[in-house]
């Protein structure tokens, strides 16, 4: 179970109270209770780099007459979303508008919550693509658990505007990338810009851990002439570095429990036993059915819980044991043959996903793609239907709205239009499911952000200022 | 819609090759020059080439006819830059014969040897409804990557249409990367070979070949003569607006020179400078961020503006997808419809963005005349899709080449088919098929 980080720091009370190991001497304190630990998770602190980030001012809003697609398998055609404060309000046939609402006509439009990606590297790979700004693999070694995404974001990266404005992305994911087997930290973010990682970054969501099986761990170290440079040589260094692991949790919950000498402080360590205990979610980079297999196993081996794997372009022929597992799947709409294991890909992965009551999304790890995922998943629609499988609209658009917002552990505040939830929202010009729509109006917490009608509401990230193009439709 | 499928072990037997006559009936009919579908259109295909293709157009007796049902029918994409054919995987080496470092010749490097019409991504694309390509080698040693090829994606064994149909070069950052580290050096190397194709072709007996010590070798000459005297044209992967018009000025020097730009992302900031040079390109699509510092000013617009400008665009694509996914010039095409509804975009209406992967591509490469449309002359190369071939999702339902009709079926159908039920039946599932 995944327990929300609270946005303000944990207490760092690091008791430094010693243990007795013999008899306790004759005193008036002697009938006192043994000294305690500092508390389950309050041994160190667990948000040391806590989110700023605010919702910017919005005023309440109603869209009418818009056909609804409410992320969670839910449509309702011609009807009405109201928002305000930062929270959706109401989703119905029809509501009465307040006094003072904007009140926006949505005929012949579409509305759907903000599209969520789970697997991007803006940020630590942004644009320009220069080696100075080259941060989202630490390729000096296969293990690095310590490393934190966050800590490469650049808040600056031209390439956050345009999943906003062509793609109408609202949260995002950003993850190391997948040269190592434990790669680091990914975090998620909200797409909205700041200047600090901390502004952007979304309240409460837990963390992530990216790890990677397959080729390129063994390709990249294999290549520096050290473990791991094969497939058996990938599992047997993440299986002791599980083992340290559980180690690492023992001890530091013993000592939170009883009290003594802290052990010492391993970053990386603290990553894992964040996985371990059920804080930190795993998202695993592996593209064929027999290493999801394996890891999967493994998993079970050390008590720890894949949340999703990443890429699965071989998810389909283990639909069956991912379901049986509550694993989930982000996977790309028709990306093949770049790789030996992406050799088998299909476009009807997710579809087939879906139809097995396998959890499946849709995914970018490209800043073109994240432009379009909503291009790519009707492209999934459509070889579904295809092959036999109908799948409606409503239940499609889960791909790229609930079913992401659970695999980052933030679906109780985002991920489809509900009474109470953020007003991340996006109203398309058309159909979001055709090549001919683009998204008109985001609004990040009830905040409008982009408008494709006025161009002031079109952000132009620092780098991009006085350049050639600067400010310029993209 | 039913794709045609056929045993994998009659795949080619069962399109004779005889097979190069047929009418495609009741369509609605692109041709694919610029201009705007037509109800109730016919193509007429006799001996591979297209006779007529209309509204009007009656069919000669004796001419089979397949009956489109009134679903689109369009020329064949023509895919206007690419690696398609001679890349099986790009991460496994020995499969990918688009670059070779280690070799001592450049612009003598003629890929067409290596296309192989059995690549996983021929079948593929040719699936989705592109029928010819452009395929270009890589640079390594040099500015001068070789000869390309235009090749079509057709099931049998002969697979290119024209052999060393362009030289390709590269100039910018890689350019500037492969002459040693500045673009002032690549244009030191290129003025230094362009004095040694002119030596070589004054006496070619006479020139002295210096092996790999040297920037060109006999062969390599000899690959240059015809772009100089512009027999063959010249692509030059170029992004940047000052770059761009670097190689525009390379026509002062060597008047014959018939230049095409690829990529061409800050092309539209010097778009009427590219028209009033009358050189074509071949323009990535939907390229949007500052990649790099020569592509600062890159917009999804980018062609549209260029086009507005009077320049003659295609797309072509240089990035990570060229060896594989050349099928995705559909949906580039179609964001480009899509922009003509966003303030302040410039986008192209339905014929001009299938034009952009049909005819004007083939145009640029100077061979309009034979492929990229339907008008009367061409190669018979005739797609019926499902429904609006640039809309997401739509299926070519029959592809013909040459007007042979194609099979479709790729081994991602294959996979599809088996683990659609992923559960294993009475047999393991290596015994499905």
């Amino acid at each position: 179970m995944i327990r929300i980080i609270i946005g303000t720091a944990a207490a760092a009370a690091l008791a430094a109270c010693s243990a007795t190991a013999g008899p306790k001497p004759k005193s008036a304190a002697s009938d006192a209770p043994a000294k305690k630990g500092p508390g389950k998770n309050k041994g160190y602190d667990h948000n040391p780099y806590p989110s700023t980030y605010k919702p910017y001012p919005g005023v309440p809003t109603l869209l009418t007459n818009v056909t609804i697609l409410d992320g969670e398998g839910g449509k309702i055609e011609r009807g009405a979303v109201l928002f305000r404060d930062g929270k959706i309000v109401e989703v119905g046939q029809s509501i009465a508008a307040p006094e003072g609402a904007t009140v926006i006509d949505g005929a012949g439009k579409y509305v759907t919550p903000g599209i969520i990606d789970v697997h991007s590297h803006l940020g630590d790979y942004p644009t320009p693509s220069v080696s100075a700004h080259s941060d989202g693999n630490e390729a000096t070694g296969p293990v690095t658990p310590e490393v934190w995404a966050e800590h490469s974001v650049w808040p600056q990266d031209p390439g956050f505007s345009r999943a906003l404005a062509n793609g109408g992305v609202t949260t995002l994911q950003i993850l190391p990338g997948s040269a190592n087997l434990f790669g680091g930290r990914g975090v998620t973010l909200k797409n909205v810009y700041a200047r600090t990682m901390q502004g952007m970054k979304f309240p409460g969501a837990p963390y992530g851990l990216k790890m990677a099986c397959g080729e390129n761990p063994k390709r990249v170290y294999g290549g520096k002439g050290r473990m791991p440079s094969t497939r058996m040589g990938n599992i047997a260094v993440d299986r002791q570095t599980w083992a340290r692991a559980q180690d690492y949790k023992k001890r530091w919950d013993r000592y939170e429990e009883n009290g003594g000498e802290p052990p010492a402080r391993d970053m990386a360590m603290d990553t894992l036993r964040g996985v371990l205990a059920g804080e930190i979610i795993v998202h695993n980079h592996c593209y064929r059915a027999d290493e999801m297999a394996i890891v999967l196993d493994m998993a079970k081996e050390f008590g720890y819980k894949v949340g999703t794997f990443h890429h699965a372009v071989e998810a389909y022929k283990i639909a069956d044991l991912l379901k049986a597992n509550g694993t989930c799947a982000a996977v790309w709409a028709d990306w093949w043959g770049f790789k030996m294991e992406s050799y088998d890909a299909v476009s009807e992965n997710l579809a087939i996903l879906e139809r097995e009551g396998a959890c499946g999304m849709i995914h970018s790890d490209d800043a073109n793609g994240i432009q379009r995922l909503n291009q790519e998943i009707a492209k999934v629609r459509a070889a579904a239907k295809r092959a036999g499988f109908v799948i409606p609209e409503e239940i499609a658009w889960k791909w790229a709205a609930i079913t992401p917002a659970k695999a980052l552990g933030i679906d109780q505040v985002t991920g489809s239009l509900k009474a109470g939830k953020m007003a991340d929202v996006v109203l398309w010009n058309g159909n979001p499911f055709s090549v001919y729509t683009r998204p008109e109006k985001v609004w990040v917490d009830g905040a409008l952000l982009f408008d494709m009608h006025n161009p002031k509401l079109r952000p132009v990230s620092d780098f991009e200022l006085g350049q050639p193009g600067s400010g310029d439709v993209k | 819609m039913k794709k045609l499928l056929i045993a994998a072990a009659a795949m080619g037997a069962a399109f004779p090759a005889a097979a190069q006559t047929v009418a495609v009936t009741n369509a609605r009919l692109v041709v694919g020059d610029g201009s705007a579908p037509v109800e109730g259109g016919t193509v007429v295909v006799r001996d591979g080439r297209v006779v007529a293709a209309g509204a009007n157009v009656s069919v000669p007796a004796g001419v089979p006819v397949v009956d489109a049902g009134g679903r689109w029918v369009t020329p064949g994409l023509f895919a206007g830059f690419s690696r398609v054919g001679i890349v099986e995987v790009d991460g496994v080496s020995e499969t990918d014969d688009s670059a070779a470092g280690g070799s001592p010749f450049n612009a003598a490097i003629d890929v067409s040897p290596a296309v192989n019409p059995k690549t996983s991504a021929i079948t593929v694309n040719r699936a989705e409804g592109i029928t010819r390509a452009v395929v270009a080698p890589e640079a390594r040693g040099s500015v001068f990557a070789g000869q390309g090829a235009i090749i079509d994606l057709g099931v049998d064994m002969d697979a290119v249409s024209k052999p060393r149909a362009f030289q390709f070069m590269v100039y910018g950052e890689e350019g500037g990367r492969r002459a040693g580290g500045s673009r002032p050096a690549a244009i030191a190397m290129l003025k230094n070979i362009l004095f040694e194709v002119r030596d070589y072709a004054r006496a070619p007996a006479s020139f002295a070949d210096r092996g790999k010590d040297a920037l060109l070798t006999r062969a390599d000459a000899q690959a240059l003569v015809p772009v100089v005297t512009g027999q063959v044209p010249l692509l030059v992967h170029v992004e940047r607006a000052s770059d761009i018009l670097v190689v525009l000025d390379l026509k002062r020097e060597v008047p014959a020179l018939k230049l095409v730009l690829v990529g061409a992302n800050e092309g539209w900031t010097v778009a009427r400078q590219i028209a009033a040079a009358k050189v074509p390109v071949l323009a990535s699509a939907l390229s949007d961020l500052p990649a790099s510092f020569e592509q600062l000013a890159a917009t999804q617009s980018n062609i549209g503006r260029m086009q507005a400008a009077g320049v003659l665009v295609g797309i072509g694509m240089i990035n990570d997808d060229e060896a594989r996914q050349a099928r995705l010039i559909k949906q580039y095409a179609g964001n480009l419809v899509a922009l003509t509804k966003v303030p302040g975009a410039s986008g192209l209406d339905w014929g001009q963005a299938f034009a952009t992967i049909s005819s004007r591509p083939a145009e640029a490469m100077g061979v309009g005349g034979d492929y990229g449309s339907l008008r009367p002359g061409r190669r018979g190369d005739v797609v019926v899709w499902d429904g609006d071939p640039l809309e997401i999702g739509t299926a070519a339902v029959r592809v013909f080449i040459d007007g042979v009709e194609q099979p479709i079926e790729t081994r991602q159908d294959q996979l599809r088919k088996r683990y659609f039920d992923p559960k294993e039946g009475a047999l393991p599932k290596a015994y499905q098929r």
